[in-house]
């Protein structure tokens, strides 16, 4: 189900199922990613996003069915090389951590790193580089812990990017941020794709947001795949339906001319 | 201060408190000692009870400050530390078991009961970190209370040890379990702790780069390509390493892991590659002089440095618990 067969796959999950305990929280999952596309991953709360996203890091072991990163399966890769082709940023909490920005987004440069020894000057320059896209080097000496949500998740992106990997998976890189950082963020996510072919995996329940910004779009429900395609696609398929369980109203985008979704209205009271 | 200067201060400290601690205690020794190779009293003292014994806490000062501070390194919580976490229990325990078997045997030139004990502390770990897990995420209560736990048990079969053992047995069991250094005679201590506090310090010196990853939380440090099992393995032995060593020597002394890389953590910051050398000087200084005053404080007897490294940490844990900051839920 790949649009550019032209193009190289960097990431493709074939049959991919995930159970917890007794509990499956994934189901014969199947999609690939292009080199340089913008994939995002939809779908409701417990939709099984986030394990899907950890699955295809490795960091969370076992499931059955292939998970091939550049053509080589999941589990024949070493940490560090693995880290050198998919990086990873969490979702946002406020965890504390005691490292400054600069701190933090060097020790993305680790899958480079051998014992004993400190990182170099390419690994400075990346480092560095990082910090000035994402426009995190102004504050570059404080602490994370001094941060807000929306600089912090900037931070976690400079580290990925410091980390120079092909691929960028990310969990709800938006979604506990206010509309200026919303726009900053993809803003700069969408720049990094374009100019430095990064691919990227982004999970997200924003459907709007979503077909505005992504290539393709992979619908998750209930473990299972629901749809998978470009973003006008969605707007016209039966998904909606099983994605949402809820009123909905299709509207169009006054700028984009593409199909928008809005709340429908609570149900009135009768009089 | 930056922090190559203050390493760089604290090694100075260290080379002077090493140097001056030989010549502090009941027995005036004279400078003279140092060149006359003499076969009287006070060079006697001198080479064969000051210096090994200042030898010996600054070895084991050393170990217990990087065991804690790699300790909390994996479980993400200052409170953590091979005495409160019952590691120093599990080498006890171990050590108490080969004193209490009698069987003398070595092994690579280190100590039977140090094997032992090396072999207890690993238990421990095993058991602690098992308990921690099993739950989801890491609880500061979850962690304290399997500590506490695994302590407990450890401390009855210690003491169901003892009340098997003779009278006198029992009474040097009990004055090793209190923590001291006073069985330090000779460098015989010294060459068999060396080699383990030594391995011990150059895994954790292997690993800081890995150590300030898993400090920002185990799935960010996997994502960035650390192999967080193996870390956790290798911190786990080079820390039983250390303490089955020390312990097997001079009991639990606890408190050293656990307020000195929080001292460390204000002088240098967060950086392990830093708080590495600065915590293994700044243990060996304070069990250094911690030991010196407790064999002078109370001369002709002595206070066992247990007892006393317990009353200064005892209320700082009080303190890190209590008072502070989100820093306990996290490093």
């Amino acid at each position: 189900m790949i649009d550019h067969p032209a193009q190289e796959t960097v990431l493709e999950i074939r049959d991919f199922s995930f159970r917890l305990g007794r509990k499956e929280i994934l189901r014969d999952v199947s999609f690939a990613a292009a080199r340089g596309e913008y994939l995002t991953i939809v779908g409701p709360n417990g939709a099984g996003k986030t394990t899907l996203l950890k699955c295809i890091d490795r960091l969370l072991a076992g499931g059955t069915g292939r998970i091939d990163v550049f053509g080589l399966p999941l589990e024949s890769y070493r940490q560090k090389d693995l880290a050198r082709r998919i990086s990873y940023v969490p979702q946002a909490d406020g965890r504390v951590i005691p490292f400054t920005v600069r701190q933090f987004v060097l020790m993305g440069r680790y899958p480079y790193l051998s014992p004993f020894s400190s990182i170099d000057k390419e690994g400075r320059r990346a480092a560095d580089e990082a910090l000035q896209v994402t426009g995190t080097a102004e504050f570059a000496d404080r602490r994370l812990d001094t941060l807000s949500g929306g600089e912090r998740q900037k931070v976690y992106i400079a580290a990925a990017l410091a980390q120079g990997s092909d691929i960028l998976l990310l969990d709800e890189p938006t979604t506990f941020l206010d509309y200026r950082h919303q726009a900053e963020i993809r803003d700069l996510l969408s720049r990094v794709n374009r100019q430095s072919k990064v691919t990227i995996v982004c999970v997200t329940h924003d459907l709007n947001r979503a077909v505005l910004d992504s290539d393709r779009i992979v619908a998750l429900g209930g473990g299972r795949v629901l749809f998978a395609g470009r973003p006008d696609e969605i707007m016209k398929s039966d998904a909606l339906e099983a994605l949402f369980r809820t009123p909905f109203v299709l509207t169009s985008h006054p700028e984009a001319a593409m199909p928008m979704i809005v709340p429908g209205l609570p149900p009135k009271s009768q009089p | 201060m930056r922090r190559p200067a203050a390493i760089i201060f604290l090694a100075l400290f260290a080379l002077l408190v090493l140097a001056a601690a030989p010549f502090i205690g009941m027995e005036r020794i004279p400078f003279s000692t140092l060149w006359q190779h003499g076969d009287d009293m006070a060079a006697r003292i001198f080479w064969q009870l000051r210096v090994p014994r200042v030898v010996m806490a600054f070895l084991a000062g050393a170990g217990l400050a990087a065991g804690g501070l790699a300790f909390q390194a994996v479980f993400r919580n200052p409170l953590a530390e091979p005495f409160t976490l019952g590691v120093a229990s599990g080498a006890a325990l171990g050590a108490s078991a080969y004193i209490h078997l009698g069987l003398p045997f070595s092994l690579l030139w280190i100590s039977g009961s140090s094997w032992f004990a090396f072999a207890g502390a690993l238990l421990a770990v095993v058991l602690v970190y098992g308990m921690t897990r099993t739950r989801q995420g890491f609880s500061t209560a979850t962690m304290l209370l399997a500590g506490v736990a695994v302590s407990f048990c450890f401390s009855s079969l210690i003491l169901f040890m003892q009340y098997l053992s003779d009278f006198t047995q029992s009474f040097v069991l009990l004055r090793w379990v209190m923590g001291g250094l006073h069985t330090v005679v000779g460098f015989g201590e010294v060459l068999t702790v060396l080699p383990l506090v030594g391995a011990g310090t150059l895994i954790v010196f292997y690993l800081t780069h890995e150590l300030n990853l898993v400090t920002t939380g185990e799935e960010l440090a996997a994502s960035r390509g650390v192999s967080v099992n193996r870390t956790k393995i290798l911190l786990f032995v080079a820390v039983s390493l250390m303490v089955g060593g020390i312990v097997s020597v001079c009991g639990p002394i606890g408190f050293v892991g656990l307020i000195v890389p929080h001292i460390c953590r204000l002088l240098v910051g967060p950086d392990h590659r830093y708080l590495t050398p600065a915590a293994l000087l700044n243990g060996a200084i304070l069990l250094t002089l911690c030991d010196t005053l407790a064999r002078t404080v109370m001369a002709p007897t002595e206070l066992p440095v247990g007892i006393l490294t317990s009353l200064l940490g005892g209320p700082f844990f009080l303190w890190l618990l209590l008072g502070s900051s989100p820093q306990v839920e996290a490093v």
